[in-house]
């Protein structure tokens, strides 16, 4: 797959990663260089391979449903850039 | 608007279009927060109604670093909902992420399950005016609620209260096999009562428990194949997502029968303007890039477990109407009515244990849901116990005081909750049933209107009605009716 301009801008929209419209032509070129490397592994026949979720062979280690965390309001708040002593505060978000 | 609805009488509903009649097909995609103590990945609370931002972990404000790990009950509610509803439990099953940018998701991301979800297919059957329904089960798996944005406090910001985020949710996909408004009235009605039947779901909509999403297409009568469909987010009412099928169908047809095409998008229903419209924002929003979660395994499930947890499922719904069908000769209406809630059934039960079934249905149908609804209290919070109701029903069958009576005593219990035996007593309202004393009354009552007892005998059948309200008057509405009745046609002959 080759990735062209459009692409990129819409995975940066989507990331919200905002990028230098004199970066796009160069990153494009890269990102085409790496989707043709591992492209490569689109030779190999996977039709009869289930898809790996997870290369390690243990169970999912769980909890018992009982509450042990919360209550540390002003933890959780500090590093936000606006807050008051409630809530986070961000910009307007309305449909 | 060209198109009317049509309800034809096998209750189907279809819009009528200038070109012919259209079907409307549903699926819903219901989101039923998990009762639980904690959240699905993270020990805080999950209890509604906290101060904001209480409730929530470093794992739930996504600090670096955190990592989620799974509540164990909350998996044993999944499986439970999806045993109440007849579905396959996958052993296997994987968490994904969901990737979206929104200011109440910290993470950048929701963990769900995409491909291999905890519970696959299984069924649903819906009580209708016509008969019973089935509809499909697509699947249902479990993921994390968001925070929740308040846009009302300052007029320039969004204020984000994170206690709802982490908390579980059982995303429940219908098939699309929904065809009207009330089907979908119905369906999200009886799977709220199979949840709360089973204790996975409060199914409190004014709370957020429950919501859903509505799928809608619409199609010519007679075509198989599907129309293109439109979702519809924001609908947290029944009566709201029954409007909003009504509109959204309605525009389809008309675009359709005009030559353009439905776009696949997600709406937004305007309540106030009782209309959909496009949400923009939401373009780039199927570009979800889903991709399983490299800080959860996938999940195992022993069979073992979904053994036991069958093993213990309550009798649900559909298995209690049958029983009350079959045990107290209700009918199918009523029996719907009795089982929709559990506390309804359980009360019915205790009310049963000690008296008469048909008072009973009908006490309860009657004036205890009429208290109910004009108090707009719940069955469990009434003033008026199963114990008291059946103290009352019991005074009426063994004649202590009539139903008439009986109504006058349920008013000051549904106030008090006093126990209808001392209202009784205290108010003198035990019925007179003693025949000596009845004839006394009826003696005089004759012997005051012998005018009237002459023109009877000689014919005047209508004054034996005369007569008998005068015996009740004189008896302050005590005097047994039917005692009186039999004396009076003796005296009279």
């Amino acid at each position: 797959m080759s990735i062209d301009k459009d692409k990129i801008k819409h995975i940066s929209q989507l990331a919200r990663i905002s990028l230098d419209s004199k970066k796009t032509d160069a990153l494009a070129k890269d990102l085409s260089s790496i989707f043709k490397f591992i492209e490569q592994l689109n030779e190999i026949n996977t039709d009869k391979t289930e898809p790996l979720s997870s290369i390690l062979n243990e169970p999912l280690r769980s909890r018992e449903d009982v509450i042990n965390d919360g209550k540390i309001r002003e933890k959780v708040l500090k590093n936000s850039p606006q807050k008051n002593e409630e809530f986070f505060i961000v910009p307007k978000v309305i449909e | 608007m060209v198109g009317k609805i049509m309800n034809k009488q096998n209750g189907k509903y279809l819009i009528k279009g200038e070109k012919g009649n259209w079907e409307v097909i549903i699926g819903l995609e219901v989101h039923a927060q998990v009762i639980s103590k904690s959240k699905l990945f993270s020990g805080s609370s999950t209890k509604f109604g906290a101060e904001p931002n209480t409730q929530v972990s470093l794992v739930d404000s996504a600090f670096p670093g955190m990592l989620p790990v799974i509540n164990e009950y909350c998996v044993q509610q999944a499986i439970k909902t999806g045993l109440g509803l007849n579905a396959k439990i996958n052993h296997y099953s994987v968490f994904d992420r969901k990737n979206y940018f929104y200011a109440d998701l910290p993470q950048g991301y929701q963990i769900s399950q995409y491909k291999n979800p905890i519970v696959g297919e299984g069924n649903i059957t819906l009580d209708l005016p016509e008969g019973t329904k089935n509809v499909g089960i697509e699947r249902l798996h479990l993921e994390q609620d968001a925070g929740k944005s308040i846009h009302d406090i300052d007029p320039n910001n969004t204020y984000v209260d994170l206690n709802r985020s982490g908390v579980a949710l059982m995303e429940i996909v219908s098939k699309p096999d929904l065809r009207s408004p009330d089907e979908v009235n119905a369906y999200i009605k009886k799977l709220r009562s199979i949840m709360r039947y089973l204790g996975t779901c409060d199914g409190n909509m004014q709370e957020g428990s429950l919501r859903a999403d509505v799928n809608i297409s619409v199609r010519k009568v007679g075509d198989k194949k599907l129309g293109t469909r439109c979702e519809i987010k924001n609908v947290n009412s029944i009566k709201f997502m029954q409007m909003a099928i009504a509109y959204e169908a309605q525009r389809q047809v008309e675009l359709l029968e005009s030559g353009k095409s439905v776009d696949q998008e997600t709406r937004l229903f305007d309540t106030k303007k009782n209309e959909t419209r496009s949400m923009r924002s939401k373009e780039d929003a199927h570009d979800y890039r889903y991709f399983p979660d490299p800080d959860l395994l996938p999940l195992n499930l022993d069979k073992k477990l979904i053994e036991k947890i069958k093993k213990n499922l309550p009798e649900l719904p559909d298995q209690k109407k049958e029983r009350f069908i079959k045990n107290y000769a209700l009918n199918t209406y009523e029996a719907n009515v009795l089982v929709s809630e559990k506390e309804i059934s359980d009360y019915f039960e205790e009310v049963v244990e000690t008296s008469d079934i048909k008072l009973a249905k009908n006490w309860i149908m009657g004036d205890l849901f009429a208290s109910l609804n004009e108090k707009n209290i719940s069955i469990s919070q009434s003033p008026v116990t199963a114990k008291i109701m059946a103290q009352l029903i019991n005074s009426i069958s063994s004649g202590i005081i009539s139903g008439r009576t009986a109504k006058e005593v349920f008013e000051i219990m549904k106030e008090t909750g006093e126990e209808p035996n001392k209202i009784i007593e205290s108010k003198g309202l035990q019925q007179k049933s003693d025949p000596k004393e009845l004839e006394e009354i009826i003696d005089k009552i004759l012997n005051n209107n012998k005018d009237k007892v002459e023109q009877y005998k000689s014919g005047k059948d209508k004054l034996f009605g005369f007569f008998v309200g005068q015996v009740m008057k004189e008896s302050e509405g005590k005097a047994n009716p039917k005692l009186v009745n039999e004396i009076l046609i003796k005296k009279l002959k």
